[in-house]
């Protein structure tokens, strides 16, 4: 009887382990596939809000307008058709705006009821039009057609050097800016953190008295729960007017203040990681190098760090990954500009700040939305090739 | 102690090195913390000899070899007083800088533990953390030193491969070169064939009677056979105690202590 009740106890402990782990690994899985669902969705759009179209006459040949194209019309740097393979033919643009300038109030009724036939006149009257309307306001027996726009392709998404995903009509998602901006803050991240992180390693693993390395140990933990938003206020209200007052600059929200933050932020990691890595290199190998006259020095840089130098990779993609995943104190601190940088001292804009930023202004399910989703997915390819890098290297050292 | 070939220890004469002590101790004790590892040891090690240090697990054998190259300083907590001679001066003297003390004693350690480095590469570390930088002879001196260790025949094709290609016993002939390779006055060995297979350990053994020609050797080992094999002198060491200090062949033949005698018969240890 006894046994019996045992037996069962051990297949209901079965079964929470395995039930606990397959929601786990659906989680995951789940977040993934609407990342990816919310996402690629981008790719099937065309970059027009919904509900709008684009109408142009019917003697108009050109058949296709991309996103940037359109933005160049709407700024006045393409005026002709003929520049976007139409005939020669001067663009007239004509949104809702330019009504008072076309028709009298009379003419179009007290609640716009013959804006639509109106609308007919000026596409017949007018060849070259390319209005931008409504489809409230799209007559039902059109005298011209819809102008259909390239959707967004993946190289365009890519490669693309402006971000203005709320303009209109001509919303713009390039995100090449924000993927250098991220990029940027992040080597610099890196640039800072390495040689602080691995020298305090060294210190730790090699030179400290345990005594000091039982001080310092709980304060570089400490260094990794604080946080992000906290950092994000020492970078803002100590780093940044210094950075300022220090390179005499306008603003002082720079990809500096953000690699420095970042830096200090992957510190703990590289650190630990890399402390790790340098106690595994068996002492038979040190006292075999220091046995033969090497000093202590001699022993750290020719034996120690070879040794553990894949550790100390890994480390240093791990504080990368840090760096590049991280939201808040980036978004505090590096003035958030969305375009290409080409100095430290430039503000940037990262990816995981704009989504932060952004989610919340863009209207759920629209363009904006899928384009903030189809970042998300960049990030998380960022950081999946960052750890299978990782998981690589460290698979390498056992072999 | 009893030593039949006994030298008199006297304060004075130490202080010129005369040759015929390559190495000595006297009246050494070695705490770690509050435990008394090694119990007034006196010892002299005569050039061109091998001495075997054999004794239990924990007597203090191991730890008695390392204060010849001072590798007890990287234990914390270690406190030594008496002194240790190497060639007439104090290795814990004031005037001794560890690192070149350590140029002037080579050391095989119990288990193989080449440098994940190419084979060269092992033998040339010592030279290249001592500043010797001369490319043709430093290729001279690690083929010498691959010859005395005898390993030159099975690796002179492959000086850039890593060390980890070679066998075990390759390997700790490969350490042994690497200790040669500075030209060591004395040479400390800590067990070093008790991770080999026995055809090795006899490779190794007669690399040992070799090398007595050139070099004077400090050898500990659990092995009674090995000891009688390749030692002149033998110390035998207990609880942290030097028991007896004799001839190899006085002390397996005739030893004046019982705990010796129970010891190389076998009876404990």
């Amino acid at each position: 009887m006894k046994r019996k009740r045992l037996k069962i106890f051990e297949k209901a402990f079965g079964v929470v382990l395995f039930s606990s782990s397959t929601v786990t690994s659906l989680t995951v899985l789940f977040i993934i596939i609407f990342l990816f669902n919310e996402g690629i969705g981008l790719f099937n759009s065309t970059p027009v809000e919904q509900k709008y179209k684009f109408i142009v006459s019917n003697d108009n040949t050109v058949k296709e307008l991309t996103s940037k194209q359109l933005k160049d019309i709407f700024n006045y740097d393409i005026t002709n058709w003929k520049q976007v393979g139409g005939k020669n033919d001067s663009i007239i643009l004509f949104t809702i705006n330019d009504l008072s300038t076309y028709f009298t109030d009379d003419e179009l009724g007290a609640n716009f009821e013959n804006l639509p036939s109106k609308i007919n006149e000026l596409i017949k009257k007018q060849p070259g039009i390319l209005a931008y309307l409504s489809d409230k306001y799209v007559p039902s027996q059109l005298e011209g057609h819809v102008l259909p726009l390239t959707k967004i392709t993946v190289k365009e998404f890519v490669t693309g050097k402006e971000w203005y995903p709320t303009s209109k009509p001509a919303p713009q998602f390039g995100v090449l800016p924000l993927i250098l901006g991220t990029l940027w803050v992040s080597l610099g991240a890196i640039l800072i953190a390495l040689p602080l992180g691995l020298a305090t390693a060294i210190f730790m693993a090699e030179v400290a008295s345990q005594r000091l390395r039982n001080i310092l140990k709980p304060i570089i933990e400490l260094l990794a729960g604080i946080p992000s938003v906290v950092y994000g206020f020492f970078g803002l209200v100590v780093l940044v007017p210094l950075i300022q007052h220090l390179f005499n600059l306008p603003v002082g929200e720079t990809a500096l203040a953000g690699s420095i933050i970042l830096g200090i932020m992957a510190l703990p990691t590289i650190i630990t990681v890399s402390e790790d890595a340098l106690r595994t290199t068996p002492t038979s190998l040190k006292e075999a190098s220091l046995a033969l006259g090497a000093t202590r020095w001699q022993t750290i840089t020719r034996v120690t760090v070879p040794y553990a130098r894949s550790g100390i990779t890994a480390a240093s993609i791990l504080g990368i990954g840090r760096a590049v995943g991280e939201t808040m104190a980036v978004l505090m601190v590096t003035g958030n500009a969305g375009v290409i940088p080409h100095t430290f001292l430039e503000p940037v804009r990262t990816i995981p700040a704009t989504i932060a930023a952004e989610l919340g202004e863009a209207p759920f399910g629209g363009l904006h939305f899928k384009a903030l989703f189809a970042l998300g997915i960049l990030l998380f390819l960022i950081t999946f090739i960052i750890n299978t890098s990782v998981e690589l290297i460290k698979t390498r050292k056992k072999s | 102690m009893k030593d039949t070939d006994t030298i008199q220890i006297n304060e004075k004469d130490t202080l010129t090195y005369n040759g015929l002590h390559k190495a000595e101790a006297k009246n050494v004790n070695l705490f770690y913390k509050d435990f008394h590892a090694l119990k007034n040891i006196n010892l002299v090690v005569k050039p061109n000899t091998v001495t075997a240090l054999i004794g239990p697990s924990g007597c203090g054998k191991s730890t008695f070899l390392r204060l010849f190259n001072r590798m007890n300083d990287l234990i914390d907590g270690v406190k030594i007083t008496g002194d240790v001679m190497l060639e007439g001066r104090n290795v814990y003297g004031k005037d001794i800088i560890v690192d070149e003390l350590r140029k002037s004693v080579g050391m095989v350690f119990q288990k193989p533990n080449p440098f994940p480095k190419s084979i060269f590469e092992n033998v040339a570390y010592g030279l290249r953390v001592n500043g010797f930088n001369h490319k043709d002879k430093m290729e001279d001196i690690v083929e010498r030193s691959l010859i005395q260790a005898a390993l030159w025949d099975e690796v002179k094709d492959k000086l850039k491969k890593s060390a980890y290609e070679l066998s075990g016993g390759q390997q700790q002939r490969l350490c042994i070169a690497r200790a040669l390779a500075i030209e060591p006055s004395l040479i400390l060995m800590d067990e070093p064939a008790s991770a080999l297979d026995p055809l090795s350990t006899s490779k190794i053994e007669e690399l040992i009677y070799d090398l007595k020609d050139k070099y004077t050797i400090i050898i500990v080992t659990h092995n009674m056979q090995q000891a009688g094999r390749v030692s002149d002198y033998t110390a035998f060491f207990y609880l942290g105690e030097l028991i007896e200090f004799d001839k190899t062949k006085t002390m397996f033949i005739n030893p004046q202590n019982v705990k010796t005698q129970n010891y190389i018969t076998g009876r404990f240890g």
